[in-house]
């Protein structure tokens, strides 16, 4: 069946480039021989590729008219205006978990699931929880279609990024409790707005944040009713890594140290003895009760916890933060996910000495990596995960045409077990090529590089009642391919993309290219 | 892969014969086969075998014990003088434990005390000794792969699990949810071809077989899905699934289960944790069934990474603990029976009193039950589970 449709190839293939240029509306760069700039650009197109969730026409532009040194300053210091396309903007203001402030959603949800479960009659009550759980879970997906439309379209490559990686590192799971309405403000509050500032003042918001108490059970955390659950995280996944010398007693006195912090929801405060009422801390949702709390004595990692209450609190994570096992872990990490499974020791080395001097600047220490010989090899190396290789592909086949719904981008991230807010176990997805290259993911990946490829995919189609449609076939074969990216591909990969049938075909080869598996 | 390849071959003939034929093909060259499903997040084994002849246990277990077996049907159901079966697996389990198919081991596990879910998990699939030199990204069920000639391993996961990475090519295909593929096999071909000779190569071109054998095998449930004859979901639908490509292409199999760390409100003879036993059970079951003839020849064991405390916390849950309990099914398992060394459970036994102790270290049981199983020389299992003595409880 396979032999007459190769046959038949030659002939559809001319028609098929000329299909492909005429779409693309970049004839020209085809035989307008190799431009002065193009060296430079194949190796900003690398560089796009490796400091962006993914390289596009608009960006390699950008960090080729910039200079890759300016173009990285201005990425670690994005400043506050978001800076998204305006049609972009209006679908993330339109969101309610945009418009709403935890506390109000928090405590809207709460009454919503109580009045459902007081309906007396057994058929309201199931339709009412069900409308609950459906409320539930479309905010958690405007949360991550949040978190897809700044990827794709933020300016702000670098933040979104380590947006990403940070909510990996301090990993949730939205199944739990009612998560689903906390996930949005935790990104946005806890994680994004320090990704790029001091480790030191992420993991303080962090730890503070409803989301993660009650994720890893902090907020059962009492004293004499001890749950260790989120102590041992904290030191394990957090901030030392595992085999970072501490003990199951240290586990222990971190777990006192963290009792009576939790959440309230309620607007109400607990009746306090007057002594203790000077240590009781409200925040939003977020609550310190010193009733809960164990006064005792402790001792981490050999030496005694001097202050009392919250402040105790403050103390363990600086010592946790500064621990020299801590700038190592993180590190370690941080070259992982933006570079290699195996981390140069020199570059690892000047990384953490960055991280120490600076007390855990974020962007200084990654201004080394980028700015490293390292970085700007033109070898690939590191292999896309899941979510990246969605967006980078959606990057760039629709540059900076915003898509109108990233549902179906969702749907495929969530195919290859990597959703957002979705991994069961607290130590984040993993950040190893393996865990992401095996037969079904590579297969599963081919089945999404031909959804996209193929045409819109349901991207540029609306949601609900008066769906609308627009009309928006993926560029792929644009002027930055015919510049750049075709000096980058094998002979294997080009004989593919000969074989195309169709202008469909070849987007699909293209994006299932070993070129287009790594950055 | 030989057998892979002549059955591409045979996809391109027509579908007329191609059932009959595959089948034939397909029939493993091994004939016994292995399953193991690993719980993920320590379960709670003092829920799933309950030592009824325990004091100590409901004394510290005031809200979340299991009661004694009486003709309430929210008591343990009866194994032994000293232990009882959760109440959620009457009519899942209990049946092939009474009929002597299925066995527990109770106080197994790893010596490893890290307590880490994820470092205790990757220990437990690599399989090595604790002290001395490590392989990493070598797992036990791709060791066991390399030393069965004819055996044909399968991850049923998302993505492939340190205990199968290694040597041996291990291909992954997650069954919870199937969708038919779209990338025909002209396509197919072509995508290899850029990836022939490169380090993804077989990973690439497994992955399309593998993607087809699926198709093939679950041709005749997705026909009864579509007609809305199907009616299981969660668990035994997996569960389903993974017995027909065993039945018939796969005899090293290998699925993980989420969902046991019950830090919080894990409920006693209702309530969480006895639904995920309930899930887990009926699954089993429908996978022992699915099997037909085959069930003979096969073994399944369930694991997990660690026990859990042995008192209830402050929050009617169980924290972290040590050691577990493995269970050993099949259709020529020595069922009907509590194996391995056994103490006492009274505070005295705990482990750091805290924990079940291990007395069945799991490379030792393993490798026992292995070494029944598939005859394997001590060198081979020396290769399986390098320094481990194994131990013959008389599962098999």
């Amino acid at each position: 069946m396979s032999h007459s449709a190769i046959q038949a190839t030659p002939v559809l293939r001319l028609a098929s480039l000329l299909l492909v240029g005429a779409l693309a509306g970049c004839a020209a760069p085809m035989d307008a021989g190799v431009s002065a700039s193009a060296h430079a650009s194949t190796e900003a197109y690398t560089q796009a590729n490796r400091i962006t969730w993914g390289a596009t026409p608009a960006t390699v532009e950008r960090l080729q008219a910039a200079g890759l040194r300016a173009y990285v300053a201005a990425q670690l210091h994005p400043g506050d205006a978001a800076g998204l396309p305006a049609e972009v903007q209006a679908q993330i203001d339109a969101m309610t978990i945009v418009q709403r402030p935890l506390v109000d959603l928090v405590q809207d949800m709460e009454q919503r699931r109580k009045e459902a479960e007081a309906n007396i009659d057994d058929e309201a009550k199931k339709t009412a929880k069900q409308a609950y759980q459906a409320e539930m879970n479309r905010l958690a997906r405007e949360a991550a279609a949040r978190h897809l439309l700044r990827a794709l379209y933020s300016p702000h490559q670098v933040q979104e990024e380590m947006t990403w990686f940070w909510l990996n590192h301090f990993s949730v799971h939205q199944a739990k409790n009612n998560l689903r309405a906390m996930v949005g403000d935790y990104e946005e509050t806890a994680i994004r707005a320090h990704a790029l500032g001091k480790f030191r003042d992420l993991l303080g918001a962090v730890v503070q944040h409803p989301a993660m108490l009650r994720y890893l059970d902090n907020e059962q955390n009492a004293v004499g009713r001890i749950n260790e659950n989120f102590a041992r995280e904290l030191m394990e996944l957090h901030t030392l890594g595992v085999d970072a010398g501490y003990t199951q007693h240290d586990v222990q006195e971190l777990a006192r140290v963290l009792t009576g912090v939790g959440v309230r929801l309620g607007s109400n405060n607990p009746g306090l003895r007057k002594e203790l009422q000077a240590f009781h801390v409200r925040r939003g949702l977020f609550e310190f009760n010193p009733a809960r709390h164990d006064f005792a004595a402790k001792e981490l990692l050999g030496r005694p916890i001097r202050s009392r209450g919250l402040a105790e609190l403050d103390e363990a994570l600086d010592r946790l933060a500064r621990s020299p096992a801590t700038a190592r872990f993180i590190c370690r990490k941080l070259l992982s996910y933006w570079l290699t499974d195996e981390p140069p020791q020199p570059l690892l080395q000047a990384m953490v000495q960055t991280f120490e001097r600076s007390d855990g600047d974020i962007a200084k220490t990654l201004e080394v990596l980028f700015t490293s010989p390292e970085f700007s090899r033109t070898e690939q190396q590191k292999f896309k995960d899941p979510i990246r290789f969605v967006v980078s592909a959606v990057r760039l086949a629709y540059d900076e045409k915003p898509v109108l719904n990233v549902g179906p981008m969702l749907n495929w991230i969530n195919r290859m077990g990597e959703p957002l807010y979705g991994r069961a176990t607290p130590d984040g997805y993993s950040l190893q090529s393996a865990a992401w290259a095996s037969p079904g993911q590579l297969s599963t990946r081919f089945e999404v590089a031909k959804a996209i490829g193929s045409g819109s995919a349901g991207l540029f189609r609306t949601e609900g009642a008066q769906a609308q449609e627009r009309a928006a076939f993926p560029q792929l074969a644009n002027a930055l391919y015919y510049q750049s990216i075709v000096k980058t591909l094998g002979p294997a990969t080009l004989n593919a993309l000969r074989q195309s049938a169709s202008p469909q075909e070849w987007n699909t080869f293209l994006l299932s290219s070993p070129e287009m598996m790594r950055r | 892969m030989q057998r892979r390849n002549a059955l591409n071959a045979l996809a391109g003939l027509t579908a007329l014969s191609l059932t009959t034929t595959t089948r034939l093909l397909a029939a493993p060259a091994l004939k016994s086969r292995l399953l193991i499903v690993f719980l993920r997040g320590g379960y709670d084994a003092c829920s799933l075998l309950v030592p009824v002849s325990s004091s100590f246990y409901y004394a510290m277990r005031p809200d979340i014990s299991i009661a004694r077996p009486s003709s309430d049907l929210a008591s343990a159901l009866p194994l032994s003088a000293d232990w009882g079966l959760h109440p959620a697996l009457r009519d899942s389990l209990y049946p092939y434990f009474k009929n002597g198919e299925l066995a527990f081991v109770p106080f197994a596990g790893t010596h490893d005390l890290s307590r880490s879910h994820f470092e205790t998990q990757d220990s437990i699939e690599m399989g090595q000794a604790l002290e001395g030199h490590k392989t990493y990204a070598s797992g036990f069920m791709n060791r066991l792969t390399t030393v069965l000639t004819g055996s044909t391993p399968m991850a049923f996961t998302v993505q492939l699990p340190l205990v199968f990475q290694g040597n041996a090519k291990v291909p992954n295909s997650a069954l919870r949810s199937l969708a038919k593929p779209s990338v025909d096999a002209r396509q197919s071909s072509i995508i290899a071809s850029m990836y022939q000779g490169t380090a993804m190569g077989a990973q690439v071109s497994e992955g399309f077989s593998v993607r087809d054998e699926v198709m093939r095998e679950m041709a005749t449930e997705m026909d009864a899905a579509s007609r809305k004859a199907s009616s299981a979901k969660g668990f035994e639908l997996e569960a389903r699934r993974i017995a027909k490509l065993m039945k018939d292409s796969y005899s090293l199999g290998f699925v993980d289960v989420g969902g046991w760390d019950t830090h919080v409100n894990q409920g006693a003879a209702s309530g969480y944790l006895a639904n995920r036993l309930d899930e887990l059970g009926v699954g089993l079951a429908a996978f022992a069934q699915e099997m037909g003839a085959a069930w003979r020849d096969t073994t399944v064991v369930v694991m997990s990474e660690f026990g859990r405390t042995f008192r209830q916390n402050g929050n009617r849950g169980t924290d972290h603990g040590h050691g577990s309990v493995f269970w050993v099914m099949g259709g020529s398992v020595q069922g009907n029976q509590i194996a391995g060394d056994q103490v006492r459970v009274e505070q005295a036994t705990l482990f750091q009193n805290r924990d079940f102790p291990v007395l069945n270290e799991y490379r030792a049981v393993l490798g026992g039950l292995f070494q029944r199983q598939y005859a394997l020389s001590s060198s081979q299992i020396d290769t399986v589970f390098p320094g481990a003595k194994p131990r013959d409880l008389g599962l098999l």
